[in-house]
């Protein structure tokens, strides 16, 4: 045991000797008796700066983010998608430049209150649409992963805890989608809904009179949800179907306990490490998938930004303009690294075991 | 062996059935408006509207609509309406340079992956663990799309290192085929490297601790024996079973970005350049052929290892 706490540590890159009992390494003060499991992996986190500080930073990005509507209205005096006229100027140094040059080529950054960071071919804001685009992107990922956690909770208890052929059909289920490499179910699913969209109507018999339509941003919310499903959903079977079997559960069986509160109320806190564990991860390559879908044309429309299509503006006027595809790429890279440093210090801290494999 | 041989095709061809089933439903039942239109593509005319519906039987039930469907895939027989072409052609095409950008990137992402897992395991804790580590996090946070852009621009196009895109046949020039390459092959593999090192590297680490590895140290053997005998011998495993289906993905449609940012023209290229005319037929057609090829990969790969290692089809006797 002592050996593997020293993998955790050459991991986490803390020491992880403050877990012992004070009575048992003879220190005095910071007693851990009685600390509950929650404690000590919050108290492993808390030692792992590196992980802390890519948490805060992944908190600033989101904060950045979500003040966009401040940054355009009070100092930039754009939106993400205003359009200049073809004659409109902007200082730059002292000088009036045109925002997009007769040649076609759109001004460079300014480091100025309009067009910080330059504008795009269609003279938009570079600085406000970063900001907009990674508040699409930050919320598209969060969702996503939000969706890929409850399905697979449910699935991934109702195949466990019932097995048979409920279980069959579900495991067959994530067997198919998991055959697909994710990029590609994404863009078949990207282009199918691009037309018409979804009518949930359709499929509950008019029970939820939902119809999304086909550029809304609900459409890569859920695609890019289920795509990760089964990536969650099999490793929560797998516990409960082990969880099921313990004491506890017959014992609230034999009180006469539903099978749905013995699956939410007693199995579901049991996995809920898991989920957390998962949570970050499951995030940063939501946001991932969602600037590759984007970048490709199948995932947020536009005008609406997001870092995924400002990046495939970029690649496009990369010879005159590298700055548009350096800059959304450099905050994308940065907010899932961020969360990928900080996912990695969750897992270390709550359940260095575990095996978190998500594909690209 | 037989018996698990014969099983594990069984269960290939049920979900290969199942995969042909999911993407018709994802093209032609899940999404809301008429199939033909959009099967159509961008601007189509009443009657070509009409025609593609008599065509695909989109009039008929749902069942005879997905028997057409697969017809119409494994005949030959579906077209693009945007460009006119064969799709199952254009597929083929694409084929011989998906597999050269595959294998090269294959090969590299291995060779680093095990490299930096073996390294970065043996200096566990050390500065240059931590460096390596750090640099593998960022190897996977990278988009595979936005590293490729900036070294085909800075490496290829400014500085000329590389050649800026393109794509030579290996028959043709072997050593001009690999220098086209050498820029898609790293671009693809730097994911793959972060991945491959990190896997590789926890496996080492919990290898090193086993019983039969002290037992070896004991012995006398030395460290670097006990090192490549004992412990990159287990701990590959898991990296090699990995390898095999990271490869089928990457063939089955995974490259599609790396090739669509080098202009490769391979197959996950072809799927890519339909999108923007949301061109329907050639992404159900490479989004079903990839989803086979990856089964397909997969059922090779669990018996060879059946093959190998007796336990593995031993326990999926007892487990069904």
């Amino acid at each position: 045991m002592a050996a593997r706490d020293q993998v955790a540590t050459a991991e986490a890159g803390t020491d992880l000797s403050l877990d012992v009992p004070p009575e048992l390494t003879g220190q005095k003060g910071k007693g851990t008796s009685g600390a509950s499991p929650w404690r000590l992996a919050g108290r492993r986190l808390k030692r792992n700066k590196t992980a802390l500080a890519f948490g805060v930073l992944f908190l600033l990005l989101v904060g950045v983010c979500l003040a966009a509507p401040i940054y355009s209205d009070k100092i930039a005096n754009r939106t993400a998608t205003d359009q200049p006229a073809s004659d409109e100027t902007v200082t730059d140094n002292g000088e009036e430049i045109l925002v997009v040059g007769l040649d076609g080529i759109p001004i460079g950054p300014t480091y100025e209150k309009e067009y910080f960071l330059g504008a795009d071919s269609s003279g938009r804001d570079v600085a406000v649409r970063l900001l907009y685009g990674g508040r699409n992107s930050l919320l598209i990922g969060s969702l996503a992963a939000l969706g890929t956690i409850i399905l697979g909770i449910v699935l991934g208890l109702l195949s466990g805890y019932f097995r048979g052929w409920v279980d069959g059909v579900i495991s067959r289920i994530m067997d198919v989608i998991w055959s697909f490499p994710v990029i590609l179910i994404g863009i078949a699913l990207g282009t199918a809904l691009a037309l018409g969209g979804l009518d949930f109507g359709k499929f509950s018999f008019g029970l939820i009179p939902i119809t999304v339509q086909g550029d809304s941003l609900a459409i890569p919310i859920m695609i890019i949800a289920v795509v990760y499903v089964p990536y969650l959903a099999r490793p929560i079977r797998g516990q409960v179907l082990a969880l099921r079997e313990k004491e506890f559960i017959e014992a609230a069986r034999a009180q006469g306990m539903s099978s749905f509160r013995i699956m939410f109320g007693e199995i579901l806190p049991n996995v809920v490490t898991t989920l957390i564990v998962f949570f970050p991860l499951l995030i940063a390559n939501a946001i991932l998938l969602e600037a590759a879908l984007s970048f490709l044309g199948a995932g947020v429309r536009a005008p609406n930004p997001s870092w995924g299509t400002m990046i495939n503006d970029g690649v496009d006027r990369i010879v005159t303009a590298p700055t548009l595809a350096i800059v959304p790429g450099a905050m994308l890279v940065l907010t899932v690294l961020a969360l990928n440093v900080f996912g990695d210090g969750v897992r270390d801290a709550l359940d260095p075991r575990a095996k978190v494999r998500i594909d690209h | 062996m037989g018996r698990f041989v014969a099983r594990r095709i069984a269960s290939m061809l049920f979900v290969m059935f199942a995969v042909s089933v999911l993407t018709f439903l994802i093209f032609n039942v899940i999404p809301n408006g008429d199939p033909a239109v959009r099967m159509a593509g961008k601007q189509p005319t009443e009657s070509q509207i009409e025609e593609i519906r008599e065509e695909w039987g989109f009039d008929e039930s749902i069942p005879e609509q997905y028997v057409v469907t697969m017809r119409k895939l494994f005949t030959g027989d579906m077209i693009s309406y945007f460009t006119q072409l064969d799709v199952v052609d254009e597929i083929i095409k694409g084929i011989p340079r998906t597999f050269s950008l595959a294998v090269g990137a294959a090969l590299i992402w291995m060779a680093f992956g095990v490299g930096l897992g073996l390294y970065t395991a043996m200096r566990a804790g050390k500065l240059s663990d931590t460096f390596l580590t750090v640099l593998a996090l960022i190897g996977i946070s990278m988009p595979v799309f936005w590293v490729g852009a900036l070294m085909n621009h800075y490496l290829g196009f400014k500085l000329g290192l590389f050649p800026n895109g393109g794509y030579v046949e290996f028959a043709e020039n072997p050593l001009d085929w690999a220098y086209h390459l050498i820029l898609p092959w790293t671009a693809l593999s730097i994911l793959f490297i972060g991945v491959y090192s990190r896997v590789l590297r926890s496996n080492v680490l919990d290898t090193i601790n086993e019983d039969y590895v002290r037992t070896a140290r004991a012995k006398g053997l030395s460290e670097r024996r006990v090192l490549f005998k004992h412990v990159l011998r287990n701990s590959l495993i898991p990296v090699v079973t990995l390898w095999g289906l990271d490869f089928a993905v990457v063939i089955g449609g995974g490259a599609i970005l790396t090739e669509t940012v080098f202009g490769l023209q391979g197959v996950g290229q072809y799927a890519a350049d339909a999108i923007g005319q949301l061109d329907v037929p050639p992404i159900l057609a490479v989004t079903m052929f990839g989803a086979f090829f990856v089964v397909f990969v997969n059922a090779i790969v669990d018996i060879g290892y059946a093959a190998l290692d007796p336990r593995i089809r031993l326990e999926s006797d007892s487990a069904s």
